[in-house]
């Protein structure tokens, strides 16, 4: 640590930290608008202007930028000293000279830096007298609303856009007073991290466009602090409500995850929660080969369930992994381990077990997304990151920033400097290498790419272990190419000082995992003390469903075969989405009886004979396990309305009221979390993933309601001007109000971020141990994986050459940031960019079959018939075709296999 | 009195071609350099020399050359960058230089190429200037063509060639980072310092940016020596320099003198004096960017350091002549026009403080000036000042500002006080005295 002093007290500082950081780490409000911790400096506009001074001789110093001072040993600086506050004020008058002042009006009023750092520095008297300038605005798509006229020319928005997340479409444009920032012409913005704009600018020129079209100010607005719902990454994120339905998501830092960003998927997908098929009331379906549902009581239904159980000769459950770790044990305990199936198809079930080894397996455990950032050398073996994890695409485009950085020895510039760090890397990037069988957004990075099937890319991974350790068996009749990318590969890791090795279910293959795993261990035999493991699920609580180890699907529909099993409970699962529908139709006929559980009608849901409304993320409390085995907790930010309860509550009642377990067992969230831990020792610490419902601060709960909280006695005025009890919490430490302890809470109950004079989400430096350092308190969640040393090897069955095939083509997955994931696709912005069906074809092949781009390509999969448009990717290797997954209204599950076209 | 850089010059036949060239002895220097002498010994004659860049910023050429990383590790390519971006208002003196004897640039690359063990130059050339261009890229050419650009120069195992690069045109890309980024393709915004182009430069490679004066100098100091050079000035900045005046003057015009020649001299003498009618009234002597001097400064000498203790800068040596017919403020207000026009927008005093400034003396010279409105200028010039803007370009900018609100502090006054423009009666708005090329 560095002394510094400001305003003449001696402050402790970190060295490698610049003076701007390091005032605001040590709480003193100084203003800026440039810089920010993720993005570093660039002086550019002259915001956190302090003095400086040379020595404690030196009375006269000079005005210097903060963020672009160094933290020494010795160095002396004032903040209140007139001139720079003065200078200070000026800079903010010079910004509002063309600001429109619309404040009443915009989207970012109340939550807005500008407003904020315009009152911290003082300047309130407007003497600029001229014409302001204005700009036209453009249509930039469905997430994100553009209005220039508020700018203040920070170059945040592309120094994100561009440079941070490596998009092209969104660049500062013209000079002097009329700098614009913008695309070359009106349309969507491409990126698909183009929803941070929203925080990161520090006014209303892109502000979230699902939020105006139910707008709500931030004061009016009950938030709670969740997970986000849309893949394994386990985001962090504030989800606030007014009206009974969500209005908009936000970033909540983690340290180790998201950092400061989320992806549109996952900040725009929460509409899912709000749409027209939401389920409310409980349905029965008498009959369940017609579609005729009548809208019951729960009574009724628990009635009809109690009927059920007790004619059933056998009840299994399907759990499920975007079902929280709470629901999913539930029903494991309801129908009894043995009965309990984790809602996968076995090929998905053996890719994730076979993933859930790695993980235990690894020397360290599995690395974050913030070891993936760190990373100096990165192989990413059977995994398109945009599309199955597209946080973690975040983390690996900074990583290739790295090497350069480190090779060099001589510049010294600190990592902060982002203008000259830039202007010294330019283009060099670090190694990076991508094995998937199409091309994918990060191949612009990528020292090397290997497209091919997915027993290819498992040979190429082994490839790597053997050429880092020759001790790994080799892998025999790899062609010459692969063999000298191995090789390049093997270098590379072994050269760097954080090699990581990304690996994951998406093309389910147990051999890629495995491939992945020993070039990880292989690395760790040869020495290399950083080496990593990246582990890539697809949903949000696909680790935890695997930790409770159910049978895949298929063995129920033994059991169902068999007799031994004749009603199943389906929880938050549509099992048409993970078997080819006459597999699917099979189970569902053999079943006399179906419960189904969840927040959304689906095809499944459709079949039952009573469908209970569960919560979404929205109205629930419970756990998810994210890809590197961190249980993370999230809490509801609305009270269940109506009939709708959580998952695991449904259950624990119908445990009651079938007689499986004690009368409320089941009703508190602790209890379940203690059943768990009890039950399942691996699992045991996702308990202390947050506080639990007892946990107090000063005997006070924490507001989920922020403290200037206008809502409650305006909110339903128009029905009664008697404000209505608050509703009541069982499950969380969390008030429904603006009441309780007004000082921050452990960071797993921030519900929004705030502090005196800092009322844009910018307040988060106030809630960091440091800034961009770990949450005060320590980040949330708890890891339950924690890595078994250096010593295991695993298991290696290096999969034979995939054979030449002139008569069909091999089908394999592929994934769409948007469309893949099920909830999200639901939410109408992000529907809006969800790709049109099309079946990924190479150029040879499609002449072969006399094919072009958009042709109707008929296949045959097994039993499943697909028919879509042809899309021509040159990429593709020849023999290969690509199908999106889990695509709204035509998924097709049970990828890879043959597929013959038909003519 | 010896005019090295511009003898051999004659506009009427064109650019000297490489023969002529060669026949005055032109290219022997560039081969003395390259095959006799190492490069250390180079710079270290440069240095000794004292010869300053003639750019405007006047820091030590031999210096900046020695702050390349040597060395066998260092790293490469190395590059050589000269500024022919000649865009400050009034001067022209590059351009002379470049369309006169672009021959002598090319040989002042050559040698400065090899001092600092450059592969590869380029000439980034204002965009308007289509006859420089010409001269250049036949020169450039010629000398390819004899073996002087290229693999193994002058058959020595140094290899280096030069491109032109004609801009895109803005002000800023004058401003030597700012040209780096332009030359990468970038937006010509300036890039922080440290670290310093010799380190990290183009392409984040070590580089040097001199100017065509600058570069122009360097054969004569090799082939005659540092002493030669120092002994041409009359003060101890080394060598000759290019001064050129425009404005009211009975012969406008550019003339190579020796560095320290008295301002009266050069105003005077050389350009003749005012014209009948006009009166003296003020300069900047060196370009947009630079304060105003008076009356009781005609006496000081021209170089870099006396200027800056007259409290202006000697800047590029080309002035222009403010009358006593000519409006100030209309002048000051044509100059900050064309410094909000050309600020590139990246720190905000800059991009927003200029435009106030540049609306404020548009108001004050309409006759809608506010009291306010001097204090308010006073504050920007306060404000806009080293340190606090991104570059050097405000704090270039407010330099006429803030000399004239001292020095013409009552045409200001009496434009607020009386609401109106007091030279109108005389002429009209925009005949003002500034001069653009």
């Amino acid at each position: 640590m560095a002394t510094i002093t400001i305003d003449g007290q001696s402050y402790e500082a970190d060295p490698s930290a610049n003076l701007l950081q390091a005032a605001l780490t040590l709480g003193f409000d100084l203003p800026y608008f440039c810089w920010h911790p993720a993005l570093g400096s660039v002086g550019a506009c002259r915001q956190c202007a302090v003095r400086q001074y040379r020595d404690e001789e030196d009375t006269t110093g000079q005005i210097v930028m903060a963020c672009m001072v160094p933290v020494a040993d010795g160095l002396r600086c004032s903040i209140v000293e007139p001139e720079a506050a003065e200078f200070r004020a000026e800079v903010i008058e010079w910004l509002m000279s063309n600001h429109p002042h619309d404040c009443p009006v915009c989207d970012e009023g109340g939550e807005c830096h500008l407003q904020d750092m315009t009152v911290m520095t003082g300047h309130c008297k407007r003497r600029f007298r001229f014409p302001k300038r204005t700009f036209r605005n453009q249509y930039l798509g469905p997430f994100i609303n553009h209005e220039m006229n508020r700018c203040i020319q920070c170059y945040r928005c592309v120094r994100f856009y561009g440079d941070y997340a490596g998009g092209s479409d969104l660049v500062a444009m013209a000079a002097h007073n009329h700098v614009y920032f913008g695309r070359h012409e009106e349309g969507i913005l491409e990126n698909e991290f183009s929803g941070n704009l929203v925080e990161i600018c520090p006014t209303g020129v892109f502000t979230d466009k699902t939020l105006k079209h139910h707008y709500s100010r931030k004061w009016d607005m009950v938030s709670s602090p969740s997970v986000c719902s849309h893949c394994a990454v386990g985001c962090n994120t504030i989800a606030s409500t007014r009206y009974g339905s969500v209005r908009r998501i936000l970033n909540r830092y983690h340290h180790d995850i998201n950092g400061y960003f989320l992806c549109d998927r996952g900040r725009f997908g929460y509409t899912f929660t709000d749409a027209a098929d939401r389920l409310r009331r409980p349905l029965l379906h008498p009959d369940r080969e017609r579609d005729v549902e009548t809208v019951a009581e729960p009574a009724e239904a628990m009635k009809r369930i109690r009927e059920i159980f007790s004619e059933a000769t056998g009840v299994a459950g399907i759990g499920s992994p975007r079902a929280s770790l709470e629901s999913n044990y539930a029903l494991r305990n309801l129908v009894g381990s043995g009965r309990f199936s984790s809602g996968l198809p076995r090929i998905e079930h053996d890719a994730t077990t076979a993933l859930l080894e790695a993980m235990r397996n690894a020397p360290d455990g599995p690395g974050s997304l913030r070891d993936a950032e760190r990373a100096d050398a990165v192989l990413i073996l059977g995994e398109d990151p945009n599309n199955t994890a597209p946080r973690l695409a975040l983390a690996l485009r900074q990583s290739v920033r790295n090497e350069p950085i480190r090779a060099d020895a001589g510049s010294r510039i600190p990592r902060w400097h982002d203008r000259a760090i830039r202007d010294f890397v330019q283009d060099r990037k670090g190694p990076l290498f991508i094995a998937w069988p199409a091309s994918t957004r990060l191949d612009d990075l990528a020292a090397g790419t290997h497209r091919a099937a997915p027993d290819e890319i498992a040979r190429l991974g082994f490839a790597v272990a053997h050429a880092i350790d020759p001790q790994s068996p080799a892998v025999t009749d790899l062609d010459d190419s692969a063999s000298d990318l191995a090789s390049r590969i093997a270098r590379a890791l072994k050269e760097a000082d954080r090699p990581m090795v990304v690996s994951g279910t998406a093309l389910r293959s147990p051999a890629i995992i495995a491939a992945a795993a020993a070039t990880v261990h292989a690395l760790r035999r040869t020495g290399s003390g950083g080496s990593s493991f990246l582990a890539v699920a697809p949903e949000a609580n696909t680790i935890g469903d695997a930790m409770l180890e159910g049978a895949p699907l298929e063995t129920l529909e033994q059991q169902l075969e068999s007799g031994e099993v004749d009603t199943l409970v389906i929880l938050e699962n549509d099992i048409y989405r993970r078997l080819p529908a006459p597999a699917t139709d099979r189970i569902i006929s053999k079943a006399r009886r179906i419960i189904a559980l969840d927040s959304i009608a689906t095809a499944t849901t459709n079949r039952a004979d009573v469908v209970l409304p569960a919560g979404s993320f929205a109205e629930s409390d419970g756990t998810f396990v994210n890809h590197e085995g961190r249980a993370q907790r999230f809490f509801q930010p609305l009270p269940p309305a109506g009939d709708v309860l959580e998952a695991w509550r449904w259950i624990g009642r119908i445990a009651a009221e079938t007689g499986t377990s004690k009368q409320n067992e089941w009703d508190r969230l602790d209890r379940v979390l203690t059943a768990l831990a009890r039950d399942c020792p691996e699992l045991a610490p996702a308990r202390d993933a947050a506080p639990d419902a007892a946990f107090r601060a000063n005997g006070q709960r924490f507001p989920r309601a922020p403290r200037r909280f206008s809502g409650r006695t305006s909110i339903l005025s128009h029905l009664s001007v008697h404000e209505p009890k608050p509703p009541e919490d069982s499950d969380s430490p969390l008030s429904f109000t603006m009441e309780g302890h007004s000082g921050q809470p452990p960071a797993a109950l921030v519900s929004h971020y705030w502090s005196p004079g800092w009322n844009s989400s910018q307040a988060l430096n106030k809630f960091q141990s440091e800034v961009a350092g770990p949450a005060r308190g320590g980040d949330p969640g708890a890891r339950l994986i924690p890595g078994n040393g250096p010593n295991e090897r695993p298991s290696t069955a290096i999969p034979a050459p995939v054979p030449d095939d002139d008569q069909t083509l091999l089908a394999v997955p592929c994934y769409e940031v948007f469309g893949s994931d099920e909830l999200s696709a639901r939410a109408p912005a992000v529907a809006e960019r969800i790709p049109k069906p099309y079946v990924a074809l190479a150029p040879t092949d499609a002449e072969h079959h006399g094919l072009d781009s958009g042709d109707s390509l008929n296949l045959l999969i097994g039993e499943l018939r697909v028919s879509a448009p042809v899309r021509l990717d040159p990429k593709l290797p020849p023999g290969l075709c690509g199908i999106p997954a889990g695509m709204p209204g035509w998924s097709v599950p049970h990828l890879p296999a043959r597929a013959s076209v038909v003519t | 009195m010896e005019r090295p850089l511009t003898e051999l010059i004659d506009l009427r036949e064109g650019p000297l071609a490489r023969e002529a060239y060669e026949h005055a002895g032109g290219y022997e220097a560039a081969r003395r350099a390259v095959c006799d002498m190492p490069p250390r010994e180079v710079i270290k004659t440069v240095e000794d020399s004292g010869l300053k860049g003639r750019g405007g910023a006047g820091f030590l050429t031999g210096m900046k050359w020695g702050f390349v990383p040597a060395g066998d590790d260092a790293p490469r390519p190395r590059y050589l960058i000269c500024n022919a971006d000649e865009m400050e208002p009034g001067t022209f003196k590059d351009r002379y230089l470049m369309e006169g004897n672009p021959h002598q640039l090319i040989e002042g690359m050559i040698i400065a190429a090899h001092a600092i063990q450059a592969e590869i130059g380029y000439i980034f050339l204002r965009d308007e200037y289509h006859r420089s261009a010409e001269a250049l890229r036949r020169a450039l050419a010629e000398a390819r063509e004899a073996g002087y650009l290229g693999d193994s120069v002058f058959g020595s195992a140094f290899s280096c060639d030069i491109h032109l690069h004609t801009s895109a045109g803005r002000y800023i890309c004058g401003e030597e980072t700012a040209l780096l980024n332009a030359l990468e393709g970038r937006r010509a915004v300036p890039r922080a310092k440290p670290p310093f182009p010799p380190v990290v430069g183009l392409f984040g490679k070590p580089t040097i940016v001199n100017n065509v004066e600058t570069l122009c100098c360097v054969p004569h100091i090799v082939s005659k020596g540092s002493k030669w050079f120092r002994q041409l000035s009359l003060t101890s900045d080394g060598g000759t320099k290019i001064f050129g005046v425009s404005g009211r003057v009975k012969n406008p015009g550019l003339w190579e003198l020796p560095m320290g020649t008295p301002l009266r001299e050069v105003i005077e003498g050389h350009a003749g004096g005012m014209r009948g009618g006009y009166r003296f009234r003020g300069v900047i002597p060196g370009g947009a960017s630079t304060d105003f001097l008076v009356e009781e400064h005609l006496d000081i000498p021209l170089d870099f350091e006396s200027v800056q203790k007259a409290g202006s800068r000697l800047g590029t040596g080309t002035m222009i002549v403010l009358d006593d017919r000519t409006c100030p403020v209309g002048m000051v207000h044509n100059l900050e026009r064309f410094f909000a026009q050309e600020s590139c927008g990246w720190c905000t005093p800059c991009r927003d403080g200029i435009p106030w400034i540049q609306k404020t003396l548009a108001a004050i010279e309409a006759g809608r000036g506010r009291p306010d409105d001097i204090e308010l200028l006073h504050m920007h010039t306060r404000h806009l000042g080293p340190g606090r803007t991104f570059c050097a370009f405000a704090p270039g900018a407010m330099e006429p500002l803030q000399s004239a609100l001292k020095y013409f502090d009552d045409d200001f006054r009496r434009h607020i006080a009386d609401g109106r423009c007091p030279y109108n009666n005389h002429q009209t708005g925009n005949s003002n005295g500034n001069h653009h090329h």
